[in-house]
């Protein structure tokens, strides 16, 4: 097996002679993607017009369905089919895996007349049309035998329980130590239920081929999506053929499949021709997942001089009965900070809502918010300056497990920050600073994300004209990976970028994970990186075992790949030469990467820190960003662009969870209040001013043979913590419930006598 | 959405009588709200007359010193018109607080006077609403936001008007011009085209079946400084929490109740020399809210009168 040693040796991309790797390329599908040619899967041209397909869904949280009365929809114009539970074709049931290397099991729709949460689908309507179709489901006419549901998360932690297969940590003697610390801070903090409202909702168009279906969809994880539409339909995962070539978004929301997958394939099967079905913008907020509220506890116990002696990070969060997931919003904070004495778990809900999953930084954006601010709060107290306090509890090694980082440039990320920001001209003094009406006030918070590497193949082929051709069963959601997996491929073959081409998002493709966690460039790109090792390897064969090539008889260990051109000192030819002559067919190799056999053996993260400058209105509570400024430190950085947009589209979604984003559960209903782009309220272009990041330079040789880590996840964690601290710099109200909106923060200043 | 029928109008009478004659048809102007409402099947006309093209997109002086805005004039366009920049600041500023700016492209004078009222459970075809099933019950009553009427409500409904620009059009004592279905015309004051919501929530306005408004008529520009103000959860493209127009003396407030609502209170204080605080103190003595929505009460008396004080500043 590999170690993380193996790793350490020079390569191209790490030595980066053409200077491709890092540099911001423009993205490789950008041109598509602004001119509005990318086929995203609604867009996709079956091979004959699809009949469309609408959902129904539940209105109640939780009970039976007694009866669906389809008639007036069946005989309603355009109408092809109209299923609910009664007449829904068979699949197999929920949870199943025929083949036990699936990677996820069946997942079926209108399985039964159970109604487990609102929003849930219990019929669905085909019709030539999508306006027939819509007005036909509008006809649908269900009879429900409702059951109390439990869906009201504050008034429900009497039934919260440990997660499955997991304790809480504890090390050494936290109650001892908080007891006995001189000074403490005890605060809970509330994330509420937020949406992911990915711009392109669910959609699927399918079509069979004898016993092989197509399905074009928008799924972060290939693999997951063709298995699991196979275990669902019963039929070998090799008859499913699933593309998904663009996604306009997924933040963790499209991890999974969802009934337009299911649904689709299944009434192209019945119909005998294409289907194709797209969740609405109101069905995306109940029908997919949302990331839960979350409530934690952070306690901290520290001596005078700012030593953390006690840390303690408690969440409890929810999810649905029948879809177990936990928010693990305490474990970012088993790695951050030195304490000897230490208490983390979580405790969970099960509740009768839509299932929660994971959502941009599933962990350390809800968790984060607590104790970034907590710190904040001890550094109040101890008057201490924020990233001083943090400095005094730097780790040497991970606190929790005490493995050695592979690097970690925390403090250089603050220090770094704190000068480029302006961290000097904050006063420490709250509520002092203003402008005309506005309080204006300066935070910053720390970021840590883990970083790790996963199983993954890719293949690359070289043609007669030259042309390298990457391809791989990897997603791109909107992040840049068709463009750093094109620019891994141009420096590993030493060729200019025109003269490579990336595909991807196809289940025929050497399979790679996906798109999640912050593992997708690292893995995916890794896997690129082998391929293209391997395509130098066999060229390299090709060219000194062909009495016709330059360089004839070697030596190989001396040939370099540049320009295009394969060369050993002065003999040289062009690969479009090589391959023209000694292989016209072309040549096609894989690669693969694992994770190193000892790569648990380090703690490996990625780190940040954000500064948030926020204006208070006085007169309304509205706050208003001024200026944020992040500093990150994410291993070797691929793209210079790409990676900005990624990690600063982080950041404003920390501005959304400081300042906007939550959904209200409706306790009367089981159901969200928002349920469009109106209601639901993420960043717009006016809340986004003087917005800036920057990466140091690094590259984490434990990490992958590359040096990199992801950025995806990064730019959001602590960075509503800092807008958070900025507000209380401003106006000395510590507000703990997120988003922060202008009630609370006004009740906060009224309650101060402004 | 529901099949229907479509004509573009080229004459406005003959749009009238074509509206007036049949109970399903409605008028279709921008469309920004009456096409969502129809894809969620909350309105579900059988016909529209398209109105967006008859002769009403222009912008007049009045014999009086005022101006007539045609009532399809677009948003940006009378936002942006240099008169109304230069007479009524107060209307352009609360126009642009608005929406955003391709439904500003589209949105028109009259149909932003009639869009309706904003509610969470208007929107949710699930739950019951007087509005679109009248005698259902108001599923907002009781709700876990805290949006929704503090002047006016009813126990049918606490839906409130969040149209920007009529509230600066209330505070500049504007009329709208009809044209009836009996081939009348008629001049109605902005403040007294909707209607509280009492028991019957489902009438915004006092207009008859059919009836067009061609044209919003402003008065001379008042004595005084005009400020508008609005505050919303997010920078831009947000419904307002409350609004403030102020116009020389004449004061209104948005989103707090189910018209843009005259803040008469508060004028007669001002009148009577009372500073800015004590003329918001006056007006929201009148306020009314459940503990959900007390804190617009303080919200709307902090804003009118740093508004109040703004137009005179800005005198």
């Amino acid at each position: 097996m590999t170690s993380v040693a193996d790793w350490a040796e020079p390569n191209p991309v790490t030595e980066n002679r053409s200077g491709v790797i890092g540099k911001g390329v423009d993205r490789y599908e950008g041109a598509l993607k602004v001119s509005g040619t990318a086929p995203y899967a609604y867009d996709t041209v079956a091979p004959s017009p699809p009949a469309i397909g609408v959902l129904v869904t539940a209105s109640i949280p939780r009970g039976r369905v007694t009866s669906v009365d389809v008639a007036a929809a069946e005989a309603a114009p355009g109408v092809q089919l109209v299923w609910s539970h009664l007449n829904a074709p068979k699949q197999a049931p929920r949870g199943a895996r025929a083949n036990p290397r699936s990677q996820r099991a069946s997942n079926p729709a209108l399985a039964s007349d159970r109604v487990e949460y609102f929003g849930q689908t219990i019929a669905f309507v085909v019709a030539d049309t999508f306006e027939n179709a819509r007005a036909a489901a509008d006809l649908v006419k269900v009879e429900y035998a409702p059951e109390p549901a439990v869906v009201d998360f504050l008034a429900s932690f009497d039934q919260a329980t440990l997660p499955p297969d997991e304790e809480d940590v504890h090390i050494g003697d936290f109650p001892g130590a908080y007891g006995a610390a001189p000074v403490t801070i005890d605060e809970t903090y509330f994330s509420p239920l937020q949406n992911h409202v990915q711009m392109e909702p669910c959609a699927t168009v399918a079509w069979w081929e004898g016993d092989k279906v197509t399905v074009h969809t928008s799924i972060q994880m290939v693999k997951g999506g063709q298995h699991a539409l196979a275990e669902t339909l019963a039929i070998p995962s090799t008859d499913v053929h699933l593309l998904t070539r663009y996604i306009g978004g997924g933040f963790g929301g499209k991890g999974q499949p969802y009934d337009d997958l299911i649904l689709s394939a299944l009434a192209a099967r019945a119909l005998g021709r294409p289907v194709k079905v797209a969740y609405t913008r109101q069905q995306m907020f109940h029908g997919t997942i949302h990331r839960p509220a979350v409530s934690m506890r952070v306690r901290l116990g520290a001596e005078p001089n700012g030593r953390l002696t006690a840390f303690a990070v408690e969440a409890v969060t929810h999810c649905a009965r029948a879809a177990t997931f936990t928010e693990h919003a305490a474990n970012f904070s088993r790695n951050l900070y030195a304490a000897p004495n230490r208490l983390t778990g979580h405790r969970l809900v099960r509740m009768d809502l839509p299932h929660a999953g994971p959502m941009r930084a599933p962990g350390e954006a809800p968790g984060m918010l607590s104790l970034e601010c907590a710190m904040d709060e001890l550094a109040e107290k101890l008057g201490l300056d924020p990233i001083e306090l943090r400095i005094r509890n730097e780790p040497d090694i991970d606190p929790e497990t005490g493995k050695p980082f592979s690097i970690r440039q925390l403090v250089r990320c603050m220090t770094e920050g704190a000068q480029r920001f302006g961290w000097e001209r904050r006063n420490p003094v709250p509520g002092q600073v203003r402008d005309g009406r506005w309080m204006v006030g300066m935070g910053m918070a720390a970021a840590i994300r883990g970083n790790f590497l996963l199983p993954a193949k890719a293949g690359v082929r070289i043609d007669a004209d030259g042309t390298i051709t990457l391809r791989q069963g990897m997603t791109d959601i909107g992040t840049g990976t068709y463009t750093i997996l094109a620019q891994i491929t141009a420096e590993t073959m030493g060729v200019p970028l025109s003269q490579v081409k990336v595909e991807i998002g196809d289940s025929d493709f050497p399979p790679a994970p996906g798109s999640g966690g912050q593992f997708g460039a690292a893995t995916a790109g890794s896997a690129a990186f082998e391929a293209g090792m391997n395509l130098r390897r066999a060229l390299t064969e090709l060219a000194v075992g062909d009495p016709n090539s330059p360089l004839y008889g070697g030596p190989a260990e001396y040939v370099t790949f540049e320009n295009g051109v394969i060369a050993i000192e002065n003999r040289s030819e062009t690969l479009a030469a090589l391959v023209a002559r000694a292989a016209p067919d072309g040549v096609y190799v894989e690669g693969s990467i694992a994770p190193a056999a000892d790569a648990r053996d380090y703690s490996q993260h990625t780190y940040g820190a954000h500064f948030a400058e926020v204006g208070v209105n006085m007169v309304t509570g509205e706050v208003r960003m001024r200026k944020m400024f992040g500093v990150f430190a994410a291993g070797r950085i691929l793209n210079a662009k790409t990676a900005k947009s990624q990690i600063t589209g982080g950041m404003i979604w920390g501005v959304g969870t400081a300042l906007t984003e939550s959904n209200a559960v409706d306790p009367r209903f089981g159901s969200f209040v928002a349920q469009d782009m109106a209601e639901y309220l993420a960043p717009v272009h006016a809340d986004i001013v003087d917005l800036d990041a920057m990466f140091l330079d690094e590259a984490d040789d434990k990490a992958n043979p590359m040096g990199i880590k992801g950025v995806g996840e990064l730019g959001i964690a602590g960075a509503g913590a800092a807008i958070a601290n900025a507000i209380y710099n401003a106006t000395g109200v510590r507000l703990r419930d997120y988003p922060m909106t202008p009630d609370k923060v006004l009740a906060g200043l009224m309650a101060k006598g402004l | 959405m529901r099949p229907f029928t479509y004509e573009r109008a080229t004459d406005a009478q003959a749009a009238v009588k074509a509206v007036a004659e049949n109970p399903g048809a409605r008028f279709l102007a921008g469309g920004t709200n009456l096409l969502d409402l129809m894809k969620l099947e909350i309105e579900a006309p059988t016909h529209l007359v398209d109105v967006g093209r008859l002769p009403f997109a222009g912008i007049e002086e009045t014999d009086e010193g005022g101006l007539r805005i045609g009532g399809a004039m677009t948003n940006a366009r009378l936002a942006a018109h240099p008169k109304v920049r230069e007479r009524y600041p107060v209307l352009t500023r609360a126009i642009l607080a608005g929406a955003s700016g391709q439904l500003r492209n589209k949105a028109t004078t009259a149909g932003n006077l009639l869009q309706r009222t904003r509610c969470d459970y208007f929107y949710d075809t699930t739950k019951p609403c007087n509005k679109r099933q009248p005698g259902s019950g108001c599923s907002a009553l009781g709700g876990p936001t805290g949006y929704g009427a503090i002047f006016g409500a009813s126990e049918a409904c606490i839906a409130t008007h969040t149209s920007d620009m009529a509230v600066a059009m209330t505070a500049l004592d504007a009329s709208v011009e009809t044209m009836t279905p009996d081939g009348g015309v008629r001049t109605i004051k902005v403040e007294a085209l909707h209607l509280l919501p009492e028991a019957t929530p489902q009438v915004e306005t006092q207009l008859a079946a059919g009836e067009l408004i061609t044209a919003v008529v402003l008065p001379p520009p008042p004595l005084g400084g005009q400020a508008y103000a609005k505050v919303r959860d997010r920078a831009s493209y947000a419904h307002g929490l409350a609004m403030v127009a102020v116009a020389g003396g004449r004061v209104a407030f948005g989103a707090v109740a189910h018209k843009p609502w005259r803040a008469a209170q508060a004028e007669a204080a001002l009148a009577a020399g009372a500073s800015p605080a004590e003329a918001a103190a006056a007006e929201m003595a009148g306020a009314d809210a459940d503990d959900r929505r007390t804190h617009k009460i303080a919200l709307v008396r902090r804003l009118a009168a740093a508004t109040i004080e703004d137009a005179g500043s800005a005198r």
